[in-house]
């Protein structure tokens, strides 16, 4: 039977032709084709777990921004109030002052007013009373021609008025 | 499973050795009275098989009475001298060359043989490049260049996509890597064993797929030829020996986890184990040859058909073609299905069976010897 009987040459040649495909496919393929294979899988995922950190670094990176915008705003907010006061503090305190310095310079405004209107009333006061001498001599020449006369008449005057 | 599977194959092998064989004999029956007369009756058995075994020229057609063939070097080792000359020097038969001749009938039938004096035909040390052997030579050119062409790719592309041919083997690199070395042989020893299931898994596939191509010189039938998966399953055999540790060989000469008195008086589970180690390679052996050599037979059988009622009518003839030819068509590409299962099948046992050659300790085990 042929057909299930290997032939001694054809097993002889078989061993050697596979032989040489395996030892040139096992020297010069298969190194490099399953390194190849072998580096691109390391290399895509790597890449692939590059990818998730890098994701995972942006999405920390986004939290942390937006952390800081609100904290910034925050920040912003306690300036801005501070701010706002302190322009009060300064508008109050402009106002404080510029009323005490008004009232000061009423106050002194007032006291020159006095003075001087004590100082008129003296003036006043001494116009007045020359000329009331002066009148009450004219009066007096006419009048008071004898000295009971004087008399009586400076004791009246002096009577009747009541200086101030 | 597994089993079933190869009681099936070899069933359905040896059923179809039985169809043929009344072929063949009905053949050389027939052939005393061809002789006589004048017309050549066709044989289907007889042109089946010899377009399925090895041959020492190569057979292209057949215009009227001229055979059209390819010569091919004939290499014979005979008391303690070499003999090299083209198969031509037979002129198919039908000549002696330095008293070699093909048997014409016999156990040997078609093999070169020498007549000694007594008359008995002896056998010489037969290293010709035949048609299988040319093939082989062939195909393995061809398989060589691709994969150096491919490494090349691969050197050229580094980290990057895959391009062109290499693109289409690479899923297949990927497959036989992932899922027949790593899944069998396991993470730790399947970059060791990656190389040698990868070519012998490309070796069949191309073998398979260009012995499809009725075009010389391809179509020789390689992978459905014993020698060539037996040798094959002899790598693999090899393998297996070569690579397995001690863990496997404790469990062939002393199986854990089996009655004592099945080891010791009568060693029966060495002895049964130890014919596993030999039928594993054996199987691997006849499942590729038988798988293919049916496939061929197959096709064979449907264009013999044609010429079977070519002889009763022409009509027939040309009427029974148009089948013929759609169930050949129909085969063909079975055959192109097949000639990929078979590689992975081939390339799959034999990577189980060097995952259990390198298998470490496992649980049962170092249950066992504590017990012991």
């Amino acid at each position: 039977m042929e057909l299930v009987n290997p032939g001694l040459g054809l097993v002889f040649w078989m061993i050697v032709v596979f032989s040489v495909v395996l030892f040139v496919l096992k020297k010069f393929a298969w190194p490099s084709i399953l390194q190849a294979l072998k580096d691109r899988e390391q290399h895509i995922e790597d890449a692939l777990r590059q990818a998730d950190i890098t994701q995972e670094e942006m999405r920390k990176l986004k939290l942390n921004n937006e952390v800081l915008l609100k904290e910034a705003k925050v920040e912003r907010e306690n300036l801005m109030n501070e701010a706002r006061k302190i322009r009060e503090k300064l508008i109050e305190d402009a106002r404080v002052k510029a009323s005490s310095e008004a009232d000061r310079i009423v106050e002194s405004a007032r006291i020159q007013i006095d003075n001087e209107r004590k100082a008129a009333l003296v003036d006043i006061k001494n116009i007045v009373a020359e000329i009331s001498i002066e009148i009450a001599e004219k009066i007096l020449r006419e009048k008071l021609q004898t000295p009971k006369d004087h008399q009586q008449y400076i004791e009246r005057v002096i009577e009747g008025k009541h200086l101030n | 499973m597994r089993f079933t599977k190869l009681a099936f194959f070899t069933s359905c092998f040896l059923l179809l050795l039985i169809l043929l064989n009344p072929l063949q004999s009905i053949a050389a029956g027939d052939e005393h009275d061809a002789h006589e007369t004048t017309a050549e009756a066709f044989r289907p058995g007889e042109m089946i098989i010899s377009h399925i075994v090895d041959s020492y020229d190569w057979h292209i057609a057949d215009i009227g009475h001229t055979h059209i063939t390819v010569p091919l070097p004939v290499i014979l080792f005979d008391d303690g001298q070499w003999h090299f000359f083209l198969s031509s020097k037979f002129e198919h038969g039908h000549a002696t060359y330095k008293g070699f001749e093909l048997a014409k009938e016999g156990a040997m039938k078609g093999k070169i043989v020498k007549t000694a004096a007594d008359g008995t035909q002896i056998r010489p040390y037969d290293f010709s490049i035949t048609k299988t052997v040319f093939g082989v030579f062939v195909t393995s050119i061809i398989i060589v260049l691709i994969f150096i062409s491919v490494a090349n790719s691969y050197k050229k592309t580094r980290k990057h996509a895959p391009k062109g041919f290499q693109s289409l083997i690479e899923p297949l690199i990927l497959f036989v890597r992932d899922e027949i070395a790593f899944s069998s042989i396991g993470k730790k020893h399947y970059e060791k064993f990656s190389p040698f299931l990868l070519s012998i898994f490309f070796f069949i596939f191309f073998n398979n797929l260009l012995g499809l191509v009725p075009i010389f010189p391809l179509g020789a039938n390689i992978t459905g030829n014993i020698a060539v998966t037996g040798v094959l399953a002899l790598f693999t055999f090899g393998m297996i020996l070569v690579s397995g540790n001690k863990n496997y060989w404790a469990h062939i000469f002393n199986t854990p986890g089996v009655p004592w008195w099945l080891k010791l008086p009568l060693p029966l589970m060495p002895i049964i184990e130890l014919v596993g180690v030999f039928t594993k390679p054996f199987v691997l052996m006849i499942r590729l040859f038988a798988n293919i050599t049916a496939g061929h037979i197959i096709i064979l059988g449907f264009i013999s058909l044609i010429f079977v009622f070519g002889q009763t009518s022409l009509a027939a003839g040309y009427g029974i073609s148009v089948l013929s030819v759609a169930m050949s068509i129909f085969i063909s590409f079975l055959e192109l299905l097949v000639a990929f299962i078979q590689a992975y099948v081939f390339t799959l046992l034999s990577a189980i069976f060097i995952g259990m050659a390198v298998e470490e300790h496992h649980h049962e085990e170092t249950h066992e010897t504590h017990h012991e």
